[in-house]
């Protein structure tokens, strides 16, 4: 099986190749026989998808069919492994995972290729810079981390089993998000450079690559937090984001992706910032592949250390060779992209733009330089340092804070320009509403000045409301209109009004949806812990919570052992549920893994909605009773709350436009904002 | 703290007569001597007297707030206090050493000087505010600076863009009729 596997590596590589060679020569040919070598380039990244899958399926039948004599298969299954496990192979490990990888830029080059006759020349650039990125992945594939690599020496009867820490169901999905998101931004990429390149005239590069833009971000939202959510959920120390190096690779593309897909709106609607845009996608990409980087290089030291290897040269190499060329096409033509409108005044969208990108660049360089610090200390002072959490929360913070005020007051500003009496106009009720909200934080006993961690979170509360209520009175104004025109009630209005401009009203959504993802974040200064070695019947109290050991107990599968504290947890006095900590030794790979419980307090508090945290940190040897730490969360489920609705607005938004209702030109209108506040 | 009574902030000159190495005895009508500028001064001094001297006596507190600034030595890449891996040999220990040196009467400097002797520099979470790992802390708002001072300049320079030149024969239109521009075109396009 293995050598079909290799067969279609080794073909998947020739026929990309042929892709970028053929398509690099026709692009620069006039013969009639140019157009023929580049159809023929364009039909080989198609069959290149088919090869490369073709490799995947054979990977993953190797999986369920436990055939060990591929290495890659040993090292990451076993005869035990559940099916749903055994599929997750494919992106478990180091090889599998750039498979992986490699078959979904394929899968996007194949979309591409086959939608070449909406511009076939920019599709034409496009497909060949995809193809090179394409090369690049199946020469690391063919000749540096092969996932078909046979076992030497005598055939074993099982695998080492996957690592304890992917087997856990969301496993089955972040990574394909977070790459399909990774990848994704190729696409763009491709057509940025391409349009550079080619010296394309207008817009429309921007327009064909808007729905993919907002894909890929998307699901590279969604792989963040289905990641942060994971670390959450198995990791067991109450937390959902550490600033590991690997997380802050998979931040640092998304933040300059938002960015993207804000200024973009400027060159759409203005023609402006057209250089800043260009670097801004590259910066996407070369970010992209910097996480990719540094997850397998090994240079930092991460969580993620189950990925290292030595194959982090390929993409310094292919990073600084990326680098050269978009920066040779940037300098070479930069004429071509000059700015046809100038900025007007301070106070407009176009500034607010300015400044999110400002404030989203300087949230990624914090990132960036603290990721990479530790290396450049180790090079300065011959000594690594380490560059953890009390770090980016002390100085990416208050940046994200000012980010989330921009939030709240850009979508009210007006092109070009925004008068004051607008301004107070439309900030008067958020603005309010704002300060109420920070009121009442300080009456439910939030004291901003007792810690710099309660400033920060009455500070996000402050700034989070002003976002929501910015995008209710946003809403209400412009459904008003509405209603006020075609007598529906202000909640079809409002529908009518999302339909109309789906992509303004999808991104306030996604507004109020990162609202609630901050609501979530700012209960952490109010978690609390308690941790105690359990007898029947003991309690733990932990805020309105008392948790009773019922009972411990222990279990085993084909898969696993386990053991197990059963917790009952009351509430004033009543039961409300009962949790199942439990703490599992995987017998395949010998490694032990620890499971919290979860339970989110919706039916008790709504609004203020906490997680009861609960983990089996072990047992103590001479009493055999469970030791078990409970965790009081606040406000947690919000967050993920938050990314729900976040991709539902980003889903709006993809939506195309319902034709306006036309009224007629006598009738008096009122804008809901002031003069041209498009999207 | 703008609640800070006048008596208060008397008190806090007198115990602090040389605060920030400012006097009191700047000229009449300087503008140290402003009432205003006074109290703004000792708000911000009191508040962050307030931040500085928090949890400083409280043992919980400071074994939180130590255990939150030190990393688990077992190479986890996890904070001390959060550090829960199955048999981690080295998470309980430190713990232990951390109390034990908080209640030995160490003040936070000794504690992690302590720590990082035994287990070098990268114990401690973040970089310390000294030497060359002061540029960590500085770099971040330094190129937030930039960035701003770039933006103005970029602002700027677009403002005074002379605009491009029009064909002969059209006027542009301002004022009123720029408003009316304005109000039909809202009308026959948005909203």
């Amino acid at each position: 099986m293995s050598y079909i596997g290799s067969f279609a590596l080794l073909l998947a590589l020739c026929l990309s190749a042929y892709s970028f060679f053929g398509g690099f020569l026709a692009l620069f040919g006039k013969h009639a026989a140019s157009a023929r070598l580049g159809e023929t380039a364009r039909r080989a990244g198609i069959a290149t998808f088919a090869a490369v899958l073709l490799a995947a399926i054979v990977l993953v039948v190797a999986a369920f069919s436990d055939d060990f004599s591929i290495a890659y298969i040993f090292h990451h299954s076993n005869r035990d492994l559940p099916a749903a496990y055994k599929f997750a192979v494919l992106w478990s490990g180091q090889e599998g995972s750039l498979l992986f990888w490699s078959l979904l830029l394929a899968g996007y080059g194949f979309v591409l290729r086959l939608r070449y006759k909406t511009d076939q020349r920019l599709f034409a650039y496009a497909s060949v810079i995809i193809a090179s990125v394409q090369v690049f992945f199946l020469l690391i594939l063919n000749f540096a981390a092969h996932p078909f690599a046979i076992m030497q020496g005598g055939l074993p009867a099982d695998g080492t089993g996957l690592n304890p820490l992917l087997q856990y169901p969301e496993m089955v999905i972040h990574p394909p998000m977070l790459y399909l998101g990774y990848v994704g931004f190729t696409v763009p990429f491709a057509f940025a450079l391409g349009a550079l390149i080619m010296k394309y005239p207008g817009e429309k590069w921007i327009q064909i690559t808007r729905r993919w833009t907002m894909v890929t971000w998307c699901f590279l939202t969604i792989g963040v937090f289905l990641g942060a959510h994971w670390a959450y959920a198995v990791l067991g120390w109450g937390g959902y984001w550490g600033w590991d190096p690997v997380e802050n690779a998979s931040l640092m593309p998304w933040l300059t992706g938002t960015a993207f897909l804000h200024s973009v709106m400027m060159q759409e609607k203005r023609g402006m910032l057209k250089v800043w845009n260009m670097a801004l996608i590259f910066a996407t990409f070369l970010l992209s592949m910097l996480g990719t980087f540094l997850t397998r290089s090994g240079v930092i030291s991460s969580v993620h250390a189950f990925a290292q290897s030595s194959i982090g040269t390929w993409f310094l190499v292919f990073i600084g060779l990326t680098l050269a060329v978009c920066t040779y096409f940037l300098v070479m033509n930069r004429s071509h992209l000059k700015s046809e409108h100038k900025l007007e005044a301070l106070v407009s969208r176009e500034s607010s733009f300015l400044f999110n990108n400002l404030l989203l660049l300087t949230v990624c360089f914090t990132i960036l330089w603290g990721t990479f610090f530790p290396i450049l200390s180790e090079f300065v002072q011959g000594h690594k340092v380490t560059v953890g959490p009390p770090f980016f929360n002390r100085v990416a913070v208050p940046v994200a804070l000012l980010l989330l005020l921009l939030t709240a007051v850009g979508p009210l500003l007006a092109w070009r320009k925004t008068s004051v009496e607008s301004l107070k106009r439309n900030f008067l009720f958020p603005a309010v509403g704002a300060l109420a909200v920070g009121g009442m934080m300080i009456l439910f006993g939030v004291r901003p000045w007792e810690d710099p961690s309660y400033f920060y979170a009455t500070m996000a509360g402050v700034l989070a409301a002003l976002v929501i209520f910015t995008v209710i009175s946003e809403f209400l104004r412009g459904g008003r209109v509405i209603a006020g025109k075609t007598q529906q009630n202000l909640v079809s209005a409002m529908f009518q009004l999302c339909r109309r401009n789906t992509r303004r009203y999808g991104g306030y959504i996604v507004h109020f949806g990162v609202a609630l993802v901050v609501i979530g974040i700012l209960g952490t200064p109010f978690n609390r812990e308690v941790e105690k070695e359990m007898a029947f019947g003991d309690k733990i109290n932990i805020g309105p919570y008392t948790l009773v050991c019922q009972s411990y107990t222990q279990d085993d599968n084909p898969n696993y052992g386990n053991e197990w504290a059963i917790i009952n947890v009351f509430r004033g006095g009543k039961q409300i549920t009962t949790m199942y900590p439990e703490r599992r030794f995987y017998k395949a790979s010998g490694q032990p893994q620890t499971l919290p419980r979860i339970y989110p307090s919706f039916r008790e508090d709504f609004f203020l909605v906490s997680d009861v945290y609960l983990v089996y940190e072990g047992k103590n040897e001479t009493t055999g009773r469970p030791i078990i730490k409970a965790h009081l969360n606040p406000l947690v489920p919000w967050i993920w709350i938050g990314l729900i609705i976040m991709v539902f607005g980003t889903i709006v938004a993809l939506v195309p436009n319902a034709a306006a209702v036309r009224v007629p030109a006598t009738a008096p209108v009122r804008a809901p904002a002031q003069a041209g506040a498009g999207d | 703290m703008g609640l800070i009574s006048d008596r208060a902030l008397v008190r806090t000159q007198r115990l602090k007569p040389h605060l920030f190495g400012w006097t009191y005895g700047a000229p009449k009508g300087a503008p140290f001597q402003s009432k205003i500028f006074r109290r703004v001064l000792y708000s911000f001094v009191l508040t962050a007297a307030v931040f500085v001297f928090l949890g400083a006596g409280d043992t919980d507190a400071r074994f939180k707030d130590l255990g939150h600034r030190m990393m688990c030595a077992c190479g986890c890449s996890q904070i001390l206090l959060e550090c829960n891996h199955v048999g981690c040999t080295y998470s309980d220990k430190m713990r232990n050493q951390l109390l034990a040196s908080i209640d030995k009467g160490n003040n936070d400097d000794l504690v992690l000087q302590g720590f990082v002797q035994e287990y070098g520099p990268t114990v401690i979470a973040a970089p310390t505010a000294k030497g060359f790992n002061r540029i960590a802390w500085i770099m971040p708002f330094v190129v937030l600076g930039l960035g701003i001072t770039f933006l103005i300049y970029v602002v700027r320079s677009w403002k005074n863009r002379p605009e491009p030149a029009l064909a002969d024969g059209i006027a542009i239109p301002l004022g009123r009729e720029l408003d009316d521009l304005r109000r039909k075109a809202r009308r026959e396009t948005d909203l």
